[in-house]
């Protein structure tokens, strides 16, 4: 008995908000922003393909996973594999398989295999692992990141080891991590308001409730962690793409940290949890990192010793925690407000009465 | 022999340590359920406290300097009193957040400390030399064991005694155990949240300041992030010995301390510089056939 309204204000609005609060960002930054603004909007936004992936998995099951950046390193190294510095990447990772070392794959397709990749090696580990629950499953999913991060930080004749590999092609501007963004949020979207993601929800919500109304949680966790891996893949390739190098170094336990706390800020149970997490707190590193080089206030110049921006980030965190301990949004999806939503409602219903 | 002897000391010694670091882990976990990501840096700050503040490149001990009996009681309050002032100021108020949350305050408190220490003493690498005399060797039985092994496995030793003791006889042991248990029943028999709480985080930040002393004894190298590594052994020490459970987080860091050096000499050359790998591979096996860590607590199991 939903009338349109209803199936506006539920369905498509929680959506459709965030896309337009992106696009709004988005729009300011090529209008009026300069190349400094348009790059920390950039980041900004490949932070949010990163961060959508994790809720896809975290939202929905509950489980805290320490181990998802190990999903954007497998698919950073296989994108620079495919796309990296095509005159001298055998001299600098002779282990590379001939087909790799040898062809320079279409950054489209290589994005394809790299987000595969990922995925593929989420189900491979989804299948033993998302048998534990709780801090278990953390754990487990954090000694996951150990593995790949000493493997790949020692595997020289194939990552390079510790140094990193540079020279990939940085197609990865605004509008290509605008579109991440996109495709990260719809699949997500899709994907929770599926009946997949309403069986994992109520597991969430009561794992034993859940079984005795015939949810196989194992397999559903494992088609979220999948999902969430390939997302959280493609992050990775956009971030490599951006930054024009990949390393080990950066995909430990700093990017886990802001990660977490993004989405746990802005609220884990919800996209919008998500979104707004990382544009807060993109938004306070932006400032704070302009508080440390200095402000000019013309007759007088403040600037801060380096090392204020990361204490700053720690405090105004923690006093979000403090206050809003189940994040901003607090896990629900943006709705049309009540007033104007019960308005509408009014109208449908009347019209349909009369 | 000799040799597999020379071994098994390393390793129990190694495995003390880490015993050490996750029973600071287990402790406070056990009473409100947060995984302390800060107590590495309860280590750090101990360490660093035994130099003068300064981001000079050389470091001048200053409590460090002091004599041992006199140094190891001041580090030791010192970080009693930063894990008593983080409960306070950060932990007390999140107390009934869920552990995601909570994790989160303990990662940012981290990330404030090592900052903070960052901006007093800069970011290179010290070296300090304190105790120095444990660093030198004895021989027994033709081993050759620097006195410093000898004094982490003693130290444990008693401190796990000592532990045990306080936690079954006294009054403040039973009621942490009681919280463990069960924190809200516990209440409702009248055991004060906040003075419970405020113990356990007491005697975990005294663990942390012997860490840290045993530690920097050892590398003699004061460095910001030097509380992650052990830190990250302790988590996983105390979830496969059984989260909640304080024998289990001993177990598991002795475990996870004789496993790595097995490793190290197990392993063919080639293979050794992923030694990590294997440890955790070795973590992902345990938690697959015992989910709920080696000696399970009875209050961490669910019950529908």
């Amino acid at each position: 008995m939903e009338g349109w309204a209803d199936i506006f204000a539920r369905r498509v609005w929680p959506l459709l908000s965030l896309v337009l609060l992106l696009s709004a960002i988005v729009l300011l930054a090529a209008i009026a922003g300069g190349p400094l603004i348009q790059r920390t909007v950039t980041e900004a936004l490949i932070m949010i393909v990163l961060v959508v992936g994790m809720q896809i998995f975290i939202g929905n099951s509950g489980v805290v996973s320490f181990g998802h950046i190990s999903f954007m390193a497998i698919a950073a190294y296989a994108t620079a594999w495919q796309t990296c510095c095509p005159a001298f990447k055998a001299a600098i990772l002779p282990g590379l398989p001939e087909f790799l070392a040898q062809n320079q794959v279409s950054s489209l397709a290589a994005v394809v295999t790299s987000v595969l990749l990922a995925g593929a090696f989420a189900f491979a580990i989804g299948l033993p692992i998302i048998r534990l629950t709780g801090i278990g499953a953390s754990i487990a999913m954090f000694a996951v990141l150990s593995i790949v991060n000493t493997v790949y930080s020692n595997w020289d004749s194939v990552t390079g080891g510790e140094s990193s590999i540079i020279g990939l092609p940085t197609y990865a501007t605004m509008p290509v991590a605008f579109l991440g963004a996109l495709v990260a949020l719809t699949v997500a979207y899709f994907y929770k308001f599926s009946r997949f993601g309403l069986a994992l929800r109520a597991s969430r919500d009561d794992e034993f409730a859940a079984r005795a109304a015939g949810v196989n949680v194992y397999w559903h966790r494992l088609i979220a962690f999948v999902l969430s891996g390939g997302v959280v893949g493609l992050g990775g390739v956009l971030h490599a793409h951006f930054i024009g190098t990949v390393s080990i170094d950066a995909y430990w336990i700093g990017i886990t940290f802001i990660t977490l706390a993004m989405l746990v800020v802005g609220g884990m149970r919800s996209l919008a949890g998500a979104v707004v997490g990382v544009v807060m707190i993109s938004t306070l590193i932006e400032l704070l990192r302009q508080v440390e080089k200095g402000l000019d206030f013309g007759f007088f110049k403040l600037a801060l010793p380096p090392g204020v921006q990361e204490i700053g980030l720690a405090i105004v965190l923690l006093a979000i925690l403090i206050y809003r301990p189940s994040g901003i949004t607090r896990g629900q999806e943006f709705t049309l407000g009540g007033q104007i939503f019960a308005r509408f409602k009014s109208i449908t219903m009347s019209s349909r009465d009369s | 022999m000799t040799v597999v002897l020379q071994h098994v000391i390393d390793a129990v010694s190694l495995g003390s340590l880490y015993a050490l670091a996750a029973l600071g882990v287990g402790l406070i976990f056990g009473v409100m359920r947060l995984i302390n990501f800060a107590h590495g840096d309860f280590i750090m700050v101990g360490a660093y406290a035994l130099i003068v503040p300064s981001t000079a490149i050389v470091a001048t001990p200053l409590i460090g300097a002091w004599p041992a009996l006199a140094m190891v009681a001041a580090i030791l309050a010192i970080v009693v009193l930063l894990a008593l002032a983080t409960e306070r100021i950060v932990f007390r108020p999140l107390r009934n957040a869920d552990p995601a949350t909570l994790l989160i305050g303990s990662f940012a408190v981290s990330f404030f400390l090592q900052h903070m220490v960052l901006i007093i003493y800069g970011g290179r690498p010290k070296a300090i030399d304190i105790l120095s005399g444990l660093n030198e060797q004895v021989i027994v039985l033709g081993l050759r064991i620097p006195k410093l092994e000898i004094a982490t496995i003693g130290i444990t030793f008693v401190l796990l005694s000592g532990l045990a003791l306080f936690l079954k006889r006294t009054m403040f042991g039973l009621q942490i155990r009681a919280a463990a248990e069960d924190f809200d029943m516990a209440r409702l028999l009248g055991v004060r949240a906040n003075t419970v709480i405020a113990m356990a985080f007491a005697a975990s930040g005294f663990l942390a300041g012997v860490v840290a002393l045993l530690l920097t004894t050892q590398s003699g190298v004061l460095y910001f992030g030097m509380g992650v590594q052990p830190v990250l052994f302790a988590f996983v020490a105390t979830v496969i010995g059984g989260m909640g459970s304080l024998p289990g987080a001993a177990l598991g860091g002795f475990l996870v301390g004789t496993v790595s050096v097995a490793l190290q000499v197990l392993l063919p050359f080639e293979l050794r510089l992923n030694r990590d790998a294997f440890v955790f591979l070795a973590v992902i096996l345990v938690l697959l056939f015992r989910p709920g860590g080696l000696l399970q607590s009875r209050a961490a199991k669910e019950r529908v």
